[in-house]
């Protein structure tokens, strides 16, 4: 997808300002270049006014800091024992004492799926961490040094593109065992190529630039221009992809919880949680719905972030 | 296709050269699958002889990993099975002693049934979404209408299909809730699938039909006097079409995959449920089984449509010159706006052709 498009615009731009200029010239306008970058920097102000006209995006970050204040302190939300049920109570419908209504053996619901916030948004960020670091150097490496190591390492990204992401992940799971950190893994080693073929066109993008040249021109190591650079101005796509590579996350993760190869029984894992009410689907319509929808809604609001993130940073550059 | 001789033989040298790169692709999924489940520890032999129990004498589990061939080095594990591979024995199910073909090849119909459905109803549905939002006039409507797909994208299909259990088989008895013995059987079941891939499929075409009615080959088509439908289905949705057509093996992967929830949810035999039970039971012969068979049908869906894409794109020649990737050729070419400007013809250069 990338190699034609992402070398386009670097080589266009080329093109444009190098022939006949001096090395003088190429410096002003690498230092220009930075220059429009650092002032188009957003301030608090011109973030409130970005959210501000866009309620939507305003009501998916508002959710997500929601959901970021229950995976960490969740008792602030829900201050009862997500484990302890009162049998008299099994089975009620959502009312104002129980939200999300009772399970069978009468443990309130939204105490569990609020308790269950943290382990589900913790294996998703591993996963995505772990995607996002494994991908990113494997890109970075392929992007810069180009040649053949780019070429294996591309390759082997297509490999690893015509194995179903979730087959992969259920192969590295058979392979690490059950539990959430392991799925969390698989979940992320699944996006590694698709994140390594991302990261690959942002640095070829970036490294075709202005101010690349400048700053090897001016003498800099290659090492250095990579980390002092290459790898901050490449950033900020790969962090609109961390976000949306966390949704993306959330389902994997709550698809093999589902499936019951997270954490075992009593532990309130989203994808579990919905698994649990599976046998009372005709009585009890709140115990699959409700942590259901919470999925749902948690991934809606972080691909809106991203796609939000996405236009605003394509309508910059 | 081509008619004459030497274009016939640069025909045949493409179609050797993809299916050479095909089977490389399929020997490396599997080196990969076999590094992921061989090279990492597990131990499979102590969890069918039951866990961590102590009836088991060391010498009966030594024994077992024997016959297994799990007590060998890495590399002639590797070559072993891959020489196996290569004879059409796909290994042994370490939790049922059968052969992993015939584990496999029992459970292939069912799955293909559900798969084919949830293929033509995620094609229909979300080319149809798509060609609808981008077609009506009313811009809410319009808005409304390309806000669903990224509302299937979020939904997760598990839930999905529990939803539609609930609301259809218990709520209005409409269809069964489990099992395969009917075709009714079989509508809950393919709808659950087809959702995330529907939904982008959706999403992928909505985004270049918009792209492709502001070309202008759209604004000819229009000047010369064709009606509106006309120039959105016969001329913007054709080449719209094209990149969606490139991404089948990746939807073909997305829905063999899918089967694991879905089979798990509605209770019927296929593929996934033996994917589920396998990895249940770290039955590794049959998760690398899986895996390569989920390989060749991607594989295999990226045959076809190389094959078929000449025809729908005449831009796109069949040539021996392997191509890297298919899609950076396929942008490229449709920007050019010399090669765009004819596209409206395709009919007729095909015709040429033939």
């Amino acid at each position: 997808m990338s190699e034609t498009t992402a070398l386009l615009p670097g080589t266009a731009q080329h093109a444009g300002d190098g022939f006949g200029a001096t090395a003088g010239d190429r410096f002003q306008d690498a230092v220009a270049d930075r220059a429009s970058r650092s002032a188009a920097r957003p301030t608090w102000t011109s973030r409130f006014r970005w959210f501000a006209r866009r309620p939507a995006a305003a009501l998916a970050l508002l959710w997500l800091l929601v959901v970021l204040v229950a995976a960490l302190w969740p008792s602030v939300i829900a201050p009862g024992d997500p484990l302890a049920g009162v049998p008299a109570e099994n089975l009620q419908g959502p009312s104002a004492a129980h939200w999300f209504g009772t399970d069978q053996i009468g443990r309130d619901l939204f105490t569990r799926v609020v308790h269950g916030t943290s382990l589900t948004i913790s294996a998703a960020s591993i996963a995505v961490v772990v995607g996002l670091v494994v991908g990113s150097v494997l890109g970075l490496v392929s992007g810069f040094a180009g040649g053949r190591t780019d070429a294996v390492i591309m390759r082997a990204a297509d490999v690893l593109l015509a194995i179903p992401g979730l087959l992969l992940s259920l192969a590295i799971i058979t392979a690490l065992g059950f539990g959430t950190v392991n799925v969390a893994i698989a979940v992320g080693i699944a996006s590694v190529a698709s994140v390594s073929r991302i990261m690959r066109s942002e640095v070829i993008k970036v490294r075709t630039s202005a101010y690349i040249e400048a700053a090897r021109a001016s003498g800099n190591g290659w090492l250095r221009v990579l980390l002092r650079h290459v790898l901050p101005n490449s950033t900020g796509p790969v962090i609109v992809l961390g976000v949306l590579e966390f949704g993306g996350a959330i389902l994997a993760v709550s698809a093999l919880s589902f499936l019951g190869y997270g954490a075992p029984a009593p532990a309130p894992e989203w994808g579990a949680l919905v698994s649990g009410g599976r046998d009372y689907l005709r009585g009890a319509w709140w115990l699959t719905t409700l942590p259901g929808l919470t999925i749902a809604l948690t991934v809606l609001a972080a691909n809106r972030l991203a796609r939000g993130l996405d236009s605003e940073g394509t309508g910059r550059r | 296709m081509p008619a004459t001789t030497t274009n016939r033989s640069s025909t045949v040298r493409y179609i050797a050269s993809r299916l050479g790169q095909s089977l490389i692709v399929l020997w490396a999924a599997y080196t990969v699958s076999f590094i992921v489940l061989y090279a990492l520890p597990s131990d499979p032999v102590a969890l069918l002889a039951g866990g961590d129990a102590t009836d088991v004498t060391p010498e009966q589990l030594a024994e077992l990993t024997a016959q297994y061939g799990l007590d060998q080095p890495l590399v002639v594990q590797y070559l072993l099975r891959l020489g196996g591979v290569l004879r059409g024995d796909f290994g042994t199910s370490i939790a049922t002693g059968r052969p992993v073909s015939e584990v496999i090849g029992e459970a292939v119909s069912p799955t293909l049934q559900l798969a084919g459905l949830a293929f033509l109803i995620a094609v229909l549905a979300g080319a149809g979404l798509a060609v609808l939002a981008t077609y009506v006039r009313g811009r809410s409507l319009s808005t409304f209408l390309l806000g669903l797909p990224p509302l299937g994208v979020a939904i997760p299909s598990f839930w999905f299909g529990l939803m539609l259990i609930q609301w259809f088989s218990f709520q209005l008895p409409l269809f069964p809730a489990m099992g395969d013995k009917s075709v009714a059987s079989l509508v809950l079941p393919s709808i659950a699938l087809a959702l995330p891939t529907g939904a982008m499929i959706a999403q992928l075409l909505s985004k270049s039909l918009a792209t492709a009615l502001g070309e202008a080959y759209i604004d000819t088509a229009r000047a010369k006097g064709a009606d509106r439908r006309r120039v959105h289905l016969r001329h913007a949705l054709r080449n719209a079409a094209l990149p969606a057509i490139t991404m089948t093996g990746l939807i073909v992967g997305q829905l063999l995959s899918g089967t694991v929830v879905t089979e798990t949810v509605f209770s019927r035999p296929g593929i996934g449920r033996v994917t589920a039970t396998a990895v249940q039971q770290q039955d590794i012969p049959v998760v690398q089984g899986i895996v390569l068979f989920a390989a060749t049908a991607f594989v295999l869906a990226n045959l076809a449509v190389d094959l078929v894409y000449p025809l729908l794109d005449p831009r796109i020649q069949l040539t021996a010159a392997p191509r890297r990737r298919r899609q950076p050729s396929v942008p490229a070419h449709a920007e050019d706006p010399v090669t765009a400007a004819p596209a409206p013809d395709i009919d007729a250069v095909l015709e040429a052709a033939r």
